[in-house]
């Protein structure tokens, strides 16, 4: 036997990238446009725009104490939003902490997103045909029971995705390897996002892996992985769309990295990112913002304009107004409902806990 | 009626299970063409095909992921964590997530889920196979705990597990696979999920245990009355929930307690019977709780087995010690 030459060895697949439209809006690869009509093109950058002002809006609502945990989705939008916007009502989503943006495009509304936020049992309680779950705190968890979702749906023979999100640190996770390696043994119709925002707190993307591209680990599972501009929202649709069409075919999963940056902190918890990265990054990353270039393409093809802009951010701020007040008159949560849901047949015990709290909740 | 050992009163129950549920699934590592580890599902894909009894990938949180995820679509999961030492590869689902989506979602989705999973020692088995963690999962609000102990009670409590709408473990003493035959009625019947029993009447003292210290008690017992002393046993058969009242019951009968269970001291559940009993029947105890459990090290190698587990000679010398306080 000869030699091993282990610098020989093949240590970086190649991983396809898609990018559509440049910094500038300018379409750069004119084959891989996504077929949407002028309409859909601006309701996608709507949309966008709505992330966007629920973003500033909920971290002030925060600052007051008038929401609690949230994690900000800040230059994320073309990643969350327009893989959202490639998805049918009927494909579920498994969200993690970041992704509310998806869940209420999905259908979550969005008084129930803010309750979530604040902790309140009302905000979990899902409409039975809400095809979601609410966002998952367990960083890979969601990936294991999305491959479960998705066997779930192939069993039953329903033609829609199960689709899930995390993070670039999220994919060390020993769930995160579980969830792609179960749904490509079992060919389930998957979509796993890795959305590669650099950082997982104060933790750069190199020090996950030495890996060259988060896609590449799909080769680990034996199923496709790509790579996509998470600034570019006519990328990130047009992956999602094709991969979802593919997926529902019967052909197994996909993991999809979206390359996008956390313009803002990694939690309203008290993280300060300038402890841990530089302000040139920053500039670098906030040029490429994917509100901008969206919005110079739609302007120079007369679909948009300031004016519209502002009406609809006046109509964002005031759905909001109207959910955040919705959200506070919630009644206030009783510990004595807490333990009628931990079991539907509730034992002995927790019945006993019930009466008790009843009492003391009359008082 | 047919005498079978705790293994086929298994499979028949799951085999009842997948006869009348369509949503029910059985999966795990080698549970499909092979069987099982130790041919609980024998014969059940052949059956019933691979739709429904599957093997997976060798991951055990990707296999209660799984669950979950199935759980989420409709389906009545039936999963099996090849030995309940591996447990903590699925701690995350297990106590983390499936326990608590019915409550984290207010009640708008269930978890029927029965997680099966062979445990105990006797056996010399490797590492980490034979080891009491019940304790881990009884500690989890949101789930059931059961542990049968003779083959009549495994089949009814499965098949009361698998209808079940809240998620169940269920656990299975490697023991007592195939060391006891018993009357096994054929078809489909059920053991409530919180219920006790009384294996054997008496009136001098109680014994409250659980899974093969079930058994060995009653020999216990059986040697105890030689002695003029009459014991009485409660089997929990289910560890969460506690059959509160069946244990109060029998401790305002007796006067005195001995709790059995073969996990370490600082684990498994005499020290929350200890603390009910403790809490709401002391005026009616005449001496000391007396406990019956094994040392707090790590389940020990395999040819010490004899020596660290609790026994028949550990209970008797228990029950004589309260008796004469």
């Amino acid at each position: 036997m000869g030699k091993i030459d282990f610098n020989k060895l093949n240590k970086t697949p190649k991983i396809t990238k898609v990018s559509i439209l440049d910094q500038d809006g300018k379409i750069i690869d004119d084959d891989l446009m996504p077929d949407l009509s002028d309409e859909e093109l601006v309701s996608l950058f709507k949309k966008m725009i709505w992330s966007r002002v629920l973003n500033d809006r909920s971290t002030k609502l925060n600052r007051q104490g008038r929401l609690g945990f949230f994690a900000p989705t800040l230059g994320q939008e073309a990643s969350q939003v327009a893989s959202e916007f490639a998805m049918d009502k009927q494909d579920f989503l498994l969200p993690a902490y970041r992704d509310v943006p998806q869940l209420v495009l999905h259908g979550l509304p969005l008084s129930k997103a803010f309750l979530w936020s604040r902790g309140h049992i009302e905000g979990n309680k899902y409409a039975e045909d809400l095809a979601a779950l609410p966002p998952q705190i367990i960083i890979g968890a969601q990936y294991v029971q999305a491959a479960g979702v998705a066997l779930g749906l192939k069993k039953k023979g329903q033609a829609n995705v199960a689709y899930t999100y995390t993070g670039d640190g999220g994919t060390s996770q020993g769930d995160f390897y579980e969830g792609i390696n179960f749904a490509g043994a079992f060919k389930a119709p998957a979509l796993f996002f890795v959305q590669n925002n650099h950082y997982a707190i104060s933790v750069p993307r190199e020090k996950q892996t030495a890996a060259q591209t988060l896609a590449q680990k799909a080769i680990a599972a034996g199923i496709p992985g790509i790579q996509v501009d998470g600034m570019d929202a006519l990328a990130v649709y047009a992956v999602t769309k094709a991969a979802r069409d593919w997926v529902v075919a019967g052909n197994g999963p996909i993991l999809i990295e979206t390359l996008t940056y956390r313009l803002g902190a990694h939690t309203l918890s008290g993280d300060d990112p300038k402890r841990y990265r530089s302000q040139e990054e920053w500039e670098k990353w906030n040029k490429k913002d994917p509100l901008n270039r969206m919005r110079k393409y739609l302007e120079d093809k007369d679909l948009w304009n300031e004016e519209e802009e502002d009406i609809w951010v006046n109509e964002v701020n005031a759905q909001i107004d109207e959910a955040i007040n919705e959200a506070e008159q919630v009644e206030r949560q009783k510990v004595s409902e807490y333990l009628q849901h931990t079991y539907v047949d509730t034992p002995a015990n927790i019945q006993a806990q019930i009466e008790k709290f009843q009492a003391k909740e009359a008082e | 009626m047919a005498k079978l050992t705790m293994i086929k009163a298994i499979t028949a129950a799951l085999d009842e299970a997948l006869k009348s549920d369509e949503k029910v699934l059985i999966f795990g590592e080698d549970v499909g063409q092979n069987g099982g580890v130790f041919r609980a599902t024998e014969g059940l894909q052949a059956k019933y095909g691979e739709e429904r009894v599957f093997d997976t990938p060798l991951a055990e949180s990707g296999i209660a992921g799984l669950a979950t995820g199935l759980a989420f679509q409709g389906f009545r999961p039936v999963p099996e964590i090849q030995f309940f030492g591996f447990l903590f590869e699925a701690m995350d689902e297990v106590a983390g997530q499936i326990s608590r989506e019915r409550f984290r979602m207010g009640g708008t989705r269930k978890m029927p889920i029965t997680i099966r999973a062979p445990f105990g020692g006797g056996v010399h088995t490797p590492e980490l196979h034979s080891d009491s963690l019940e304790g881990l999962v009884a500690q989890t609000p949101g789930l059931k705990v059961v542990i049968p102990s003779d083959p009549y009670d495994a089949k009814g409590l499965l098949i009361s597990a698998i209808q079940s709408d809240d998620p169940v473990v269920f656990l299975e003493h490697m023991k007592l696979y195939r060391t006891l035959k018993q009357e096994v009625p054929e078809g489909s019947y059920t053991v409530p999920l919180d219920q006790a029993a009384i294996k054997r009447e008496g009136q001098d003292i109680s014994i409250i245990t659980y899974g093969y210290m079930v058994q060995e008690s009653l020999k216990a017992a059986q040697e105890l009355e030689k002695q003029g002393i009459n014991v009485e046993v409660l089997d929990l058969r289910s560890v969460s929930p506690l059959d509160e009242a069946a244990i109060l019951k029998t401790v305002e009968k007796t006067g005195r307690v001995v709790l059995v269970q073969e996990a370490q001291r600082q684990a498994g559940i005499n020290a929350q019977v200890a603390a009910l009993i403790a809490e709401k029947a002391i005026l009616n105890l005449q001496a000391p709780i007396g406990r019956v459990d094994a040392p707090d090290t790590p389940y020990p190698f395999s040819e010490a087995e004899t020596l660290w587990l609790p026994n028949k000679k550990d209970i008797v010398a228990k029950v004589q010690e309260i008796m004469n306080f």
